[in-house]
């Protein structure tokens, strides 16, 4: 009967190739192609003097050498400044080969190409760059002081500054409410670096047959990695082809593009009429990719008897690196996100985006968010404090009610759109959450802590995604999208949704994703939007395959199209199961031919079918094919939610920190897949662990960036990661057809709240920086005693 | 990250072995595991012109196990020790010790004699040959002598290992009557070198009284600190504050080294006790942790 996929917890149909090894990653196409490299600089600030690559003539493999010199005119340009913001006043980005100055240990300086990547790194290694060091500009707060700059044209190195206030309705300031307010606190927070650390890095292999290029990407969007080749290398759009192989993982950091490395590789593969291909590694991603979180909060709040926040205000200090490709998002979104689940009566917030002379900023999963629910979490967890009551109540007394949706924030979000919740039921969370970590019946003991936090996040951003559909012949369903996969599992939901829609079974459907050649418009996959805005538009492109199905199979079977269903592949009058036909046959019907080759095409061949002779073969307004196109383009984000709490124990000895439990409810509307949610909720916990517990950049003063390998940036193993525990709540989105919500950002957010709350219940004192190791908890308790708890 | 050029040898017997490493001479390198030596290359931390791969060569892989102690060949790997029952029989220190060796991925691989030569301060084996008052017998063409540990571990990355020479094999003394060992420590993720640890031993009286009790530390200073703490006898936070007095600690982006100090006597008692408590137990089984 109805195969009824959508909402089902389907096994992952892709990892059967992918977890044997038969998964085509981008190192593992182009095993010809010659290899690039590149001499990166080791200095955090430098004038370059001279580039001697004399030594390095004589190496046997060696094809090309390039400086910023030898590119051409607009190669040689500045990348782009991805999204422009009118408070982003001083917006800089790198050459793809630093002209003169290098601005962050790691920035390209010369590209060299060899037959091989070892001997393209003996290469490397032989050539002599002069550099005339400067003093960098480290730390956010010397940076932000301006006594040295990144960028001589960049005063006071501020890249933006952004306000952002939001009144009580009774028309009063932030500042105005916090003064008025019964109780207020002040205090500062600290958030420091992580990155992305997809497990495979960046990589680009580029061919050129002398009239089209195609590039392959570990990239999170394709087509604009297609769009920005085309505009610098100057070739028409359709002799570019981009595809994202199989990706081993993004995170945020393979949304950016295009990487002065996508740029460089299709342009040598071009001057030089060879494969190029240039694979990341370890050591460079951790110097010249992307990274993100570091943060300074000051925060000042007043609030009533029962706890409800009267005026927030938050200004922040926001560390973009050295130049600002990605604009000024991640502090948007801090900006905005920081509200969660609460009517906050009165806010103001300040961002300053501040250059150091470190690798850049642009989103990682979460995206500024972490830091936002660091922020509104801890300053609920002071609340509490401060008044002597649950931290749950403190919460619960400023939720949106659930009747208040639309709730309007009256901001503007990072889409700039409207900041309006579109669904949620934050009370029903907060019980479901309590139940599960049973939060009313924690059992105090010494060294024992329990914590909880609470965030909104928008997902499903615009501006659209589209998808294909097409049913062949031999009844199997090929669904495309543009937007690119990372192992989130797409082939599966998107499947799941199209075998929903169409009444096919799963095994019949297969999806391609992030491919130019099959689908050309798209923007890509990050801010928790694969779901929301390629779901949807799968789902639509599915319908009109349905409905013209429907409309053929009703002329063969001499019924109404409104009597018909389909299932499991057969259209069928409903009612009367044998009046039937498979949709193959549909498809054959669909497309009249002149040709047959198998008896199934036969069928539709001019002098088998029983066409009228009065009308072409194919009606007016009608097309070859039974296949769709649909977009879904959102009127704006649509508002997931969730709680996390967890039990910590720490070692009243040694300092160390362990997660007894964590508990997980979570909101994304309907679920497409539970399984597959849960494994994202799972993933983004073990991210969110490793920022709160483990991982940081540890920068020295000369900008040397202290721990670039796995050696000693601390990624949790799965042996750091507690079993998670979760729940799902479902509150419809009733902004798109499927009524889903984003998830795949979801569980990283709130884990650093989350543990500070734990710990700071746990230990008695408050925890105001993230991520903490045991010697930072050793310190903390052996600070002299003040008198503020 | 590709190695720089160098060239490879993979002799069959030890006497190619060494043949290929005393034409080497300070250009040489032996590859065993090569869980520490492929990313220093890689990383092109170290560049030897000639890599000298031992893992063909079979009479290498022994591991004799006898009353006296255990002699580990160059190529017996972490797993095979750790897992082995004889072995743990005769010195049950190696398996506490090697349960906080990394992941069972590098333990497949890595070899015990290989983490010996590298000298990692920070590593867990060089400690446990120090406090047992091991040795590593090292061949050359033509010459072989046995190094006691306490002059094998010369400092951090450092092992008192010639050019042309090779480490054939690491002794282990047994554990006597009424002996009891432990290895605690604190690493910041499961497996990871430690920030600090302690492997202590401890010998009892026919009155289970201590007649004598050791610990080796490790992260804590450039070779592992072996310090006698018998004097304190059952006082093991006096013994803790002694070598807390002892050991010169530094910070690194991990951890301070006031709190690496503040560890290390923590771990001093925590490791004495639980010697002190397999010691007066008929296995002699030890506590890691």
């Amino acid at each position: 009967m109805s195969t009824r996929l959508f909402g089902e917890p389907v096994q992952r149909v892709e990892d059967a190739r992918l977890l044997t090894g038969q998964g085509r990653y981008l190192d593992d196409l182009g095993r010809e192609a010659l290899a690039a490299a590149f001499v990166r600089s080791p200095h955090a600030h430098a004038r370059i003097r001279d580039i001697d690559v004399t030594a390095a003539l004589d190496v046997e493999g060696l094809v090309a050498i390039y400086t910023w010199e030898d590119l051409p005119p607009r190669v040689a340009e500045p990348l782009p400044l991805l999204i422009p913001h009118p408070a982003l006043t001083h917006g800089r980005t790198a050459y793809p080969l630093a002209k003169e100055t290098v601005r962050h240990v790691g920035e390209p300086v010369v590209m060299v190409v060899a037959t091989d990547r070892y001997l393209a790194e003996d290469v490397c290694a032989l050539i002599e760059v002069d550099y005339e060091p400067l003093k960098p500009v480290v730390g956010l707060e010397e940076a932000a002081q301006g006594s040295r700059l990144v960028h001589e044209d960049v005063p006071a190195n501020l890249g933006a500054h952004l306000v952002q206030e939001v009144a009580s309705i009774g028309g009063a300031s932030a500042r105005e409410c916090i003064e008025t307010s019964p109780h207020t606190l002040a205090f500062r927070l600290d958030i420091e670096r992580s990155a992305s650390m997809p497990l495979e890095g960046r990589g680009v292999y580029a061919r050129w047959d002398g009239r089209d290029l195609r590039v392959y990407s570990s990239t999170q969007t394709s087509t604009s990695v297609r769009m920005a080749i085309a505009a610098k290398l100057g070739l028409p759009l359709p002799q570019v082809e981009v595809i994202a192989p199989d990706v081993g993982g993004g995170f945020g950091v393979k949304i950016v593009h295009p990487w002065p490395e996508e740029v460089l590789v299709p342009w040598a593969a071009m001057t030089l009429g060879r494969e190029v291909k240039w694979a990341e590694d370890r050591r460079e991603h951790f110097v010249a990719s992307a990274h993100e979180r570091a943060q300074v909060q000051y925060v000042r709040v007043g609030f009533d008897d029962a706890g409800r926040v009267l005026g927030l205000e938050v200004t922040i200090l926001h560390d973009h690196g050295a130049y600002t490709p990605y604009g000024i998002i991640v502090p948007i979104v801090t900006s905005t996100q920081l509200l969660g689940p609460y009517k906050i009566g009165s806010y103001r917030v300040e961002f300053s985006s501040i250059y150091t002379n470190t690798v850049q900023v642009t989103p990682y999963r979460g995206a500024g968010r972490p830091q936002a629910v660091f922020c509104m979490e801890r300053t609920m967890d002071k609340i509490a404090q401060h008044l002597g009551t649950d931290r749950a109540d403190v919460r619960a007394a400023n939720f949106i009610g659930p009747s208040e949706f639309p709730y309007d924030q009256r901001m503007t979000f990072q889409d700039g759109r409207p900041l309006v919740y579109d669904s949620g039921n934050y009370p029903e969370m907060l019980r479901m959450i309590k139940e599960l970590i049973g939060w009313d019946s924690f059992e105090r003991a010494p060294n024992r802590g329990i914590g909880l936090a609470c965030y909104v996040e928008g997902t499903g951003v615009g501006p659209y995604e589209g998808g294909h559909v097409q049913i062949t012949s031999d009844g199997r369903v090929h669904v495309s999208t543009g937007l690119t996969s990372q192992g989130q599992g797409h082939e599966t939901v998107f499947a799941q949704i199209a075998a929903s829609e169409l009444g096919v079974p799963l095994s019949q459907v297969s999806v391609v994703t992030g491919d130019t050649r099959r689908f050309g418009y798209a923007v890509g996959t990050f801010a928790s939007r694969a779901a929301v805005v390629s779901g949807n538009a799968i789902a639509l492109a599915c319908r009109k395959v349905r409905e013209k199905a429907l409309r053929i199979a009703a002329e063969a079977l001499e019924a109404d199209p409104a009597d018909l269903d389909i299932a499991d592949g057969l259209v069928h009058v409903v009612g009367s199961p044998s009046a039937s036909i498979p949709l193959s046959t549909v498809a054959v019907l669909s497309n009249p031919l002149r040709y047959s080759f198998d008896a199934e095409t036969a069928k539709a061949t001019q002098f088998a079918t029983a066409t009228p002779v009065d009308r072409p073969p194919v009606a007016e307004g009608e097309e070859p094919g039974l296949e769709g196109r649909g977009f879904y383009s959102p009127l704006r984000s649509t508002f997931a939610a969730g709680m996390h709490a967890a039990i910590v124990e720490t070692d009243p000895d040694t300092a160390e920190i362990r997660i007894l439990r964590y508990a997980v409810v979570h909101d994304c509307g309907r679920l497409v897949n539970p399984m597959i949610v849960e494994g994202q909720v799972h993933g983004g916990v073990a991210q969110g662990i490793g920022g709160a517990l483990y991982e940081r950049m540890a920068y020295d003063s000369d900008g040397q960036l202290l721990n670039a390998s796995f050696m000693d940036f601390l990624m949790p193993y799965a042996s750091e990661i507690p079993r998670i525990e979760t729940a799902h709540l479902e509150t419809p989105s009733p902004l798109n057809p499927l009524g889903i919500k984003g998830a795949g950002e979801a569980g990283v957010i709130p884990v650093s709240a989350v543990i500070a709350s734990a710990l700071e219940d746990a230990e008695g004192f408050d925890i105001d920086r993230m991520p903490i190791s045991p010697s930072d908890l050793y310190h903390l308790r052996e600070r002299p005693a003040p008198g503020d708890r | 990250m590709k190695p720089a050029p160098f060239e490879y040898h993979a002799p069959r017997e030890v006497d190619a072995a060494l043949d290929a490493l005393a034409e080497a001479g300070a250009e040489g390198k032996v590859l065993a595991g090569g869980q520490s030596l492929i990313p220093m290359l890689n990383m092109r931390l170290a560049a030897p012109a000639h890599l000298v791969d031992i893992n063909r060569v079979s009479a290498l892989a022994a591991v004799e196990t006898t009353a006296r102690g255990v002699r580990v060949g160059a190529l017996a790997r972490h797993a095979q020790i750790f897992r082995s029952a004889p072995v743990a029989a005769v010195q049950p220190l190696l398996r506490q010790a090697l349960g906080l060796v990394a992941h069972p991925a590098i333990r497949s691989r890595g070899t015990v004699v290989g983490s010996l030569v590298h000298a990692d301060p920070a590593a867990e084996l060089p400690a446990v040959l120090a406090l047992l008052g091991g040795s590593v017998r090292l061949a050359a063409r033509g010459a072989e002598r046995e190094v006691a540990a306490r002059d094998f571990f010369v400092g951090p990355m450092e092992a008192a290992i010639r050019p042309g020479e090779l480490a054939v094999s690491a002794f282990f003394p047994a554990l006597g009557a009424r002996s009891g060992t432990a290895f605690a420590e604190v690493a910041r993720r499961h497996g990871d070198y430690a920030l600090a640890g302690v492997c202590a031993l401890v010998v009892l009286d026919e009155d289970l009284r201590v007649s004598a009790a050791r610990v080796a530390c490790i992260g804590v200073g450039p070779v592992p600190l072996v310090l006698d703490v018998s004097g304190h006898g059952a006082d093991w936070a006096s013994a803790a504050r002694a070598v807390q007095d002892e050991a010169e600690p530094e910070a690194d982006i991990h951890a301070t080294a006031e709190y690496r100090r503040h560890l290390l006597g923590v771990l001093t008692e925590r490791a004495l006790r639980a010697a002190a408590r397999s010691a007066g137990s008929d296995d002699g089984e030890g506590e890691g942790g």
